[in-house]
């Protein structure tokens, strides 16, 4: 379980984060919404230590998490990012494989390209793409590497940053399917922070708000539709008058 | 102006420099930190040897040539003046193995190298793929940083060693079919010349221009802006930085070298 309890994070003077208190409970697929600019990113790099907190205490299984060592802590985790972050100098398989090939669960080259394929055929990319560099790949492919990277190592916990960004409608419905899918079959803890209310639908078993810093609202996924909160309501109807300002 | 607004135009940017300053200097002991303490990643420190020395040899390898040249002729056409022609061989070798190699070879190599180590850095910083390495467990100061540090610092001398001597080949060649030099002498006086230190120091400085260039480009990539604008001005003070710290490294360490 994953608790967030009073965090902050300001960058100069814009205060982003101003108090999230958040749980994610294990094995659950926790969604985060938020307009643009609302801290969601920063709040999934808070908890896997890439942005520091300013004040606050984040928890893995009641462990704080900066006291934890970093490389378990760290081993514990999957991340896809948003742009897929696969590395440009390194094949397909080896950007799958890069935690197997290294670290303290180092595996045989060939063993770690044997999973790199299995993980890539469970993702929906044939052998033939292991090969090739991520330059060569589409973006749905892209994205598709980059989530069987993030469970290459069968992680406890996988972060899924706007997975379906900049994909069309058709490969963003598959991508959600196959994070619902591998989260379910691997028991994961999930946190993923989007905008994209189909992939809240595919992928959410909690929901949770955040807009100026704080979380407005958190319940169960089939309680966004009814949920009586006014910055839910504007959001995932895509209102332009609201609570929330929006900019015209 | 007042005063105190003019003590606030000259005190807010020396600030800034002394702060950049600490800031890399900081760096610099993080990154020899990182090159004691394992895992050492000995893949990428090999990619890195082939991609600042092998690749760097034809620029090098250039340049030295041509400055060798040019220096046969301006020693020539000077050594003229008071009858000293024949110092030709002598004060190319001299020339080019004490100063101009290692400096010429060090901007060289700053320019192709630094800069591709920022854009390089830069983008990976930018594209989010040096978070990705630290959620794969991965320091990226010791897999990015010190295999190109570690590799700059030795293969600079290399590459100052043998643009050394394609420089005082080129003096040779000017000296032999524009000067009329017999060659056989100009070699010999050449050789007899030169002492070891001469060498050694060009070499050490060839060290120490290397660092300096990896770690700048490092240094700025690692320290990226956003978007290709951020990208951009990290390539450009690595390659402007890096160059500044080779010519005053260069005259700090002739003052130790050779004013002693």
């Amino acid at each position: 379980m994953i608790t967030l309890e009073n965090v902050t994070k300001s960058f100069g003077s814009n205060a982003v984060l101003r108090g999230v208190n958040l749980t994610i409970p294990t094995a659950k697929s926790m969604v985060i919404i938020g307009g643009s600019g609302t801290g969601k990113s920063v709040l999934l790099k808070s908890v896997l230590g890439l942005v520091t907190p300013d004040g606050g205490t984040i928890t893995l299984d009641g462990q704080d998490v900066r006291k934890a060592e970093r490389d378990a802590f760290l081993a514990r985790f999957g991340m896809l990012f948003q742009g897929g972050a696969l590395f440009d100098s390194l094949r397909v398989w080896e950007n799958v494989a890069f935690r197997l090939m290294r670290g303290a669960s180092r595996r045989p080259k060939d063993e770690a390209r044997a999973i790199a394929v299995e993980k890539l055929r469970r993702v929906g990319l044939g052998p033939q793409v292991a090969d090739l560099y991520p330059a060569e790949l589409s973006g749905g492919m892209q994205k598709r590497v980059g989530l069987a990277r993030a469970i290459a190592a069968e992680p406890e916990i996988i972060f899924f940053d706007e997975p379906t960004t900049g994909l069309d409608p058709i490969m963003s419905g598959v991508i959600n399917d196959l994070i619902r899918e591998i989260v379910v079959e691997m028991g994961a803890t999930a946190m993923t922070i989007t905008h994209d209310m189909s992939s809240v639908r595919a992928i959410a078993d909690e929901v949770a708000m955040l807009h100026e810093g704080t979380i407005k609202w958190t319940g169960p996924v089939a309680a966004l539709d009814s949920c009586p909160d006014p910055y839910v309501q504007q959001f995932i109807h895509g209102r332009a008058t609201g609570p929330i300002n929006a900019i015209r | 102006m007042s005063p105190a607004s003019g003590l606030r135009a000259v005190g807010r940017p020396a600030l800034a420099t002394l702060a950049a300053i600490g800031r890399v200097a900081l760096f610099a002991v993080a990154t020899l930190g990182h090159m004691l303490r394992p895992p050492f990643y000995w893949r990428e420190f090999a990619t890195q040897v082939m991609q600042i020395g092998w690749f760097s040899l034809p620029v090098v390898g250039l340049t030295a040539l041509f400055t060798g040249g040019a220096l046969a002729l301006q020693i020539y056409s000077g050594g003229a003046r008071f009858n000293a022609e024949a110092v030709v061989p002598s004060i190319v070798a001299i020339g080019m193995v004490r100063e101009l190699g290692p400096v010429l070879g060090g901007l060289m190599v700053a320019a192709r190298v630094a800069s591709s180590i920022a854009a390089e850095l830069g983008t990976m910083k930018v594209t989010e793929q040096i978070d990705a390495l630290t959620t794969l467990s991965t320091n990226p100061m010791k897999y990015l940083v010190v295999p190109r540090v570690l590799a700059a610092t030795l293969a600079v001398p290399v590459l100052v060693g043998v643009g050394d001597a394609i420089g005082i080949m080129g003096g040779w060649l000017v000296g032999v079919t524009r000067l009329d030099f017999n060659s056989v002498t100009y070699l010999k006086n050449t050789v007899d010349f030169l002492e070891i230190w001469d060498i050694g120091s060009g070499l050490v400085k060839g060290a120490v221009f290397g660092f300096l260039v990896a770690l700048l480009g490092c240094y700025h990539g690692m320290n990226s802006g956003r978007g290709a604008q951020g990208v951009g001005r990290a390539t450009k003070s690595a390659v402007v930085g890096a160059s500044v710290l080779i010519l005053a490294a260069n005259y700090m360490l002739t003052e130790v070298f050779f004013t002693s």
